[in-house]
């Protein structure tokens, strides 16, 4: 039983928990709540994704209506490929959130932070296993609304215009993925995603243009990247992305900069490639020549910009947006190695980021603040924290034998396929400034002394290194050790196109 | 063409863009949160409006009538107001802490203060 | 549309926040005319009523004057809303015209099944219900699960900080003046109530057959015991109607919805797949339909109820002081 309802319970199990935790209303109780239903759906997740990657896609029928009368999960390799992120990252970051949110949120607050974590990690699961166009709208809004509640947690007032402006122009964005999809259901009478691929090949009403040629769709489809690319915080939508990684509480900077964005390509590849794909191939979109130079163009910015950041989690939260131009970068080449790179890169970004933000995190649990000046030789007294932050620093250079470095590999051999050289170089660029920034980080918190007088720092508590070191870790091992991170990537990349050319 | 049907869309859409204007170019914040409320209302306006056949009745099934207008895009708009008026009031309390914090909700000044910090 | 524009140019907050209430009013009538009339009823509820309360209560803490400043033209704002505006033009020019039977909208299989074959299958006659509550009962679950997040939302970001450490919250006059400078609203007042709240359980039970549902039920309960609050003070209402209390009831409503789906799973149906609740499907579907529809009233009453009382005891918290701006927001929240 739990294997044929696997995919329902990963998503509502978390998001019952959220509930539980208000009625436990004590935080230690809210925390074990979240925790044990957050294993749980990994657990669930690395099933399905087994079974996804044998047996093919999965579906099940939400209140036993058969689709399209009803709502339907619908499970590939890429959505498999992304729940097992968001769910391993969760798992991750929650008992390492105990104490850290213990240090930076007050008391009262704490089951109401869980059960907004809860809800924020079952609204972007429930994205990832939608196969309705509707649906990915109401549980893109679960995990925006629980997101500005948690960016607002954090200890900064800057927080609550960071979470305010998010809150603006994410509900813009989520508004024109609500119109976008109108303007779908308009033409086609229907919201599966799977119907609507089909329905858009048929005759419209003046029985001469495919559905797909109308300017009602081509307006859908411009709407669509819009409001997804607010979200994805593709270059230059992205003004709301460094402040909320800057200012919201450790715990959730980590676990968004690894998770959010991931999701949000998602759907994406659903609109484009599940959705759209059949009824016009993805690299005969004219969007599709526009969002590589964008992509490319946010990296390289963006990673500039990063460089003259002064404050810790604001440069990484820049970094990321370049990391996000390498995906779309390899997304928008419409290959199958493109896609593969871009869905590789998905999974070692969060390895990545993860390990930064964590570790981040409990330099700011010792000293309580994340200005880089004042974070002089703070590595040298937190040895394993310092060791998390070369190794993760490392991976998002591309340092060989680092995860980050089989994904750039990838995206460079996919574009060097196609003979785009001046991305190419672009992306090389881009990856050159990123070791600036690294290096800067290094350098103020290894080589640079502590100011004299100031008091002895003591590494960080064991429940919040352990986990740091542990994601640290995996950038090594998917880096040396384990294809499988690749091989599950590629399966994705393959049904991806293979739907299309179905 | 028959462009005088489409006349009505052009309504919502005229509709659309004023609370658009005023969310991109409202310096204050109230102000936002209603422009982003007449631009969320005038979506749902459009949705609703496609649900309609002519003669159609109300979808409550009666005897002696055939036509109703589709439900479908009644629910989903049921929904949507729903999330809308969700984020409102979320936005409305960050509105109120920013006000405690900051002593203004004048976009501009706040960042302002923000820069100055 | 001249109230859009109206409100779009007004310098005054309370008038753009009135004249949005009047905007939301004017859509919903237009919902009716398009034969939605849930939606209208869901549309007058929350956007001329809830919608624009919040925003009233918000302006009075944070003043109704837009600083005044030199007349600017936004030409970014104006290019990119032109922009936005051309596209949507260009999107309708293939569109089906209103009210067209031939549209894909209405031919679409599903739209059939919604329309001739859900009444039958369901034996409920308002198509609206079955198709949120069971059809589309995950989307209203995700929903539900909105509506929670925001009321968690509000309170832990003006929720009262911890009242138990002793100090008692001071007793307020500005409120409670209410009672007393206006009696005759506040014994019309309390007669009124249990006439709301009796027709909000009518709302909540008649979803089946006529236009309403646990949503619009939750809005109006909770419109009656914002009207108790208004008349005897924010003070007193929390007294009767405790936070902690609403804060559970919040969390009981989702969980009273996803446990109906989890017992579905139970025995041996799929997620929210009712017709496993009873040997007959149609009857196993009225359950169904009535415990969630139960989950979503309880949630929403108690979040609205929560998010107003919040909003109240903020403004209540803040009247000290800006006692001028404060008693002008009390009577435009009574008016």
């Amino acid at each position: 039983m739990i294997a044929e309802h696997a995919i329902i319970l990963a998503v509502v199990l978390p998001l019952l928990a959220a509930p539980l935790c208000i009625l436990l209303g004590r935080g230690f109780l809210s925390w074990i709540a979240a925790s044990a239903s957050v294993w749980t759906s990994f657990g669930l997740a690395l099933h399905l994704l087994n079974r996804v990657l044998h047996e093919g896609t999965i579906r099940y029928a939400l209140g036993g209506w058969e689709a399209p009368v009803g709502i339907e999960y619908r499970l590939d390799a890429a959505g498999a490929l992304v729940m097992t992120v968001v769910t391993a990252i969760a798992s991750i970051v929650l008992p390492y959130s105990y104490t850290s949110v213990r240090r930076e949120i007050d008391e009262h607050k704490h089951h109401w932070f869980y059960a907004c974590l809860l809800l924020c990690f079952s609204g972007l699961l429930g994205i990832t296993v939608a196969g309705d166009a509707f649906n990915i709208f109401v549980f893109l809004e679960i995990s925006s609304l629980s997101t500005y509640v948690l960016v607002s947690m954090g200890r900064d007032r800057r927080a609550l215009t960071a979470a305010f402006k998010y809150l603006i122009i994410g509900t813009v964005g989520a508004t024109f993925y609500l119109l976008g999809v109108g303007f779908m259901y308009q033409m086609t009478g229907t919201l599966n995603i799977e119907d609507l691929s089909q329905r858009l090949l048929a005759m419209s009403g003046d029985g001469v243009t495919p559905v797909y040629e109308t300017t009602t769709i081509r307006a859908a489809l411009s709407f669509l990247t819009v409001g997804i690319s607010l979200k994805v915080a593709l270059f230059p939508l992205h003004v709301w992305l460094p402040n909320v990684y800057a200012y919201a509480p450790s715990v959730v900077s980590a676990f968004l900069s690894a998770t959010a964005t991931k999701v949000a390509i998602l759907i994406f590849l659903r609109v484009f490639y599940t959705i759209d794909g059949k009824a016009i191939p993805f690299e005969a979109l004219p969007l599709a020549q526009t969002l590589v130079p964008f992509a490319v163009a946010g990296a390289v910015v963006a990673s500039f910009i990063a460089v003259y950041q002064r404050d810790v989690k604001r440069l990484l939260a820049y970094s990321s947006i370049a990391q996000v131009g390498y995906m779309i970068c390899g997304i928008g080449l419409a290959t199958a190695a493109g896609l593969e790179s871009g869905l590789l890169h998905l999974f070692n970004h969060a390895l990545m980021k993860g390990t930064l933000f964590l570790a981040i995190g409990c330099v700011v649990y010792r000293v309580g603040q994340t200005r880089l000046e004042l974070l002089r030789g703070v590595g040298r007294e937190m040895p394993f924290t310092a060791a998390s932050i070369v190794i993760g620093g490392a991976s998002l250079i591309g340092v060989p034998l680092t995860a980050g470095f089989v994904s750039k590999w990838a995206l460079l051999t996919a574009v060097l396929a196609e003979g785009r050289w001046v991305i190419a170089v672009l992306v090389i660029v881009s990856s050159l400034i990123a070791v600036v920034y690294v290096a800067q980080i290094l350098h103020v918190m290894l080589i640079r002394k502590r100011p004299v007088g100031s008091e002895r720092l003591r590494e960080a508590p064991l429940w919040m290194v352990v986990p740091t070191f542990l994601l640290a870790l995996s950038n090594l091992w998917y880096g040396v050790v384990d294809g499988r991170a690749a091989d599950a990537a590629r399966a994705a990349a393959a049904a991806l196109i293979e739907e299309v050319a179905r | 063409m028959d462009y005088l049907g489409l006349f009505n869309y052009w309504v919502f859409i005229v509709l659309m863009m004023c609370g658009f204007y005023m969310l991109l170019s409202a310096r204050n914040l109230v102000k936002k949160v209603i422009g982003l409320n007449l631009f969320q209302t005038s979506v749902f306006v459009f949705y609703i409006s496609t649900g309609k056949v002519d003669g159609g009745a109300v979808p409550i099934a009666t005897d002696g009538v055939d036509v109703y207008s589709n439900p479908l895009p009644h629910v989903l708009i049921l929904t949507a107001i729903v999330v809308g008026v969700a984020s409102t009031a979320l936005g409305l309390a960050l509105i109120l802490r920013i006000k405690d914090e900051y002593g203004s909700i004048e976009e501009d000044e706040v960042d302002l203060q923000d820069a100055l910090s | 549309m001249t109230i859009a524009v109206a409100a779009v140019r007004t310098k005054n907050l309370f008038e753009a926040a009135m004249l949005f209430g009047i905007f939301s009013l004017v859509s919903a009538s237009f919902f009716v005319v398009l034969d939605a009339v849930d939606v209208a009823m869901t549309e007058a509820a929350v956007g001329a009523g809830v919608s624009t309360i919040l925003m009233l209560s918000t302006l009075a803490v944070t003043g109704f004057k837009v600083r005044p400043r030199p007349v600017q033209r936004d030409i970014l704002g104006i290019g990119v809303s032109v922009l936005l505006g051309g596209a949507l033009v260009y999107g309708t020019l293939d569109m089906p015209r209103i009210g067209d039977p031939t549209a894909p909208v209405q031919t679409h299989p599903i739209a059939e099944h919604y329309i001739d074959v859900s009444p039958t299958e369901t034996g409920i006659p308002n198509m609206v219900t079955p198709l949120l509550a069971s059809y589309r009962g995950y989307d209203t679950f995700g929903e539900t699960a909105v509506v929670f997040t925001a009321g968690i939302g509000v309170l832990a970001l003006i929720g009262r900080r911890r009242r138990r450490d002793g100090t008692p919250v001071e007793s307020c006059e500005g409120t409670d003046a209410m009672g007393d400078r206006h009696r005759v609203l506040r014994v019309v007042g309390k007669q009124v109530i249990p006439a709301i709240l009796l027709y909000a359980c009518y709302i909540q039970a008649h979803g089946d057959f006529g236009p309403g549902g646990g949503f619009q039920a939750g809005v109006v309960f909770a419109s009656g015991l914002m009207l108790y609050m208004l008349l005897v003070g924010i003070d007193e209402a929390e007294r009767v109607i405790k936070p902690k209390v609403l804060e559970r009831l919040i969390a009981l409503g989702l969980l009273l919805y996803g446990g109906t789906g989890l017992l579905n799973i139970i025995q041996g149906g799929a997620f929210l797949d009712y017709r496993t609740m009873a040997h007959d499907a149609v009857h196993g579907l009225h359950y169904g339909i009535l415990a969630v529809e139960l989950g979503v009233g309880i949630t929403v009453t108690a979040v609205i109820t929560t998010i107003i009382f919040t909003f109240a005891g903020h403004m209540r918290s803040r009247q000290k002081a800006l006692p001028g701006e404060a008693n002008a927001a009390a009577d435009g929240g009574a008016s």
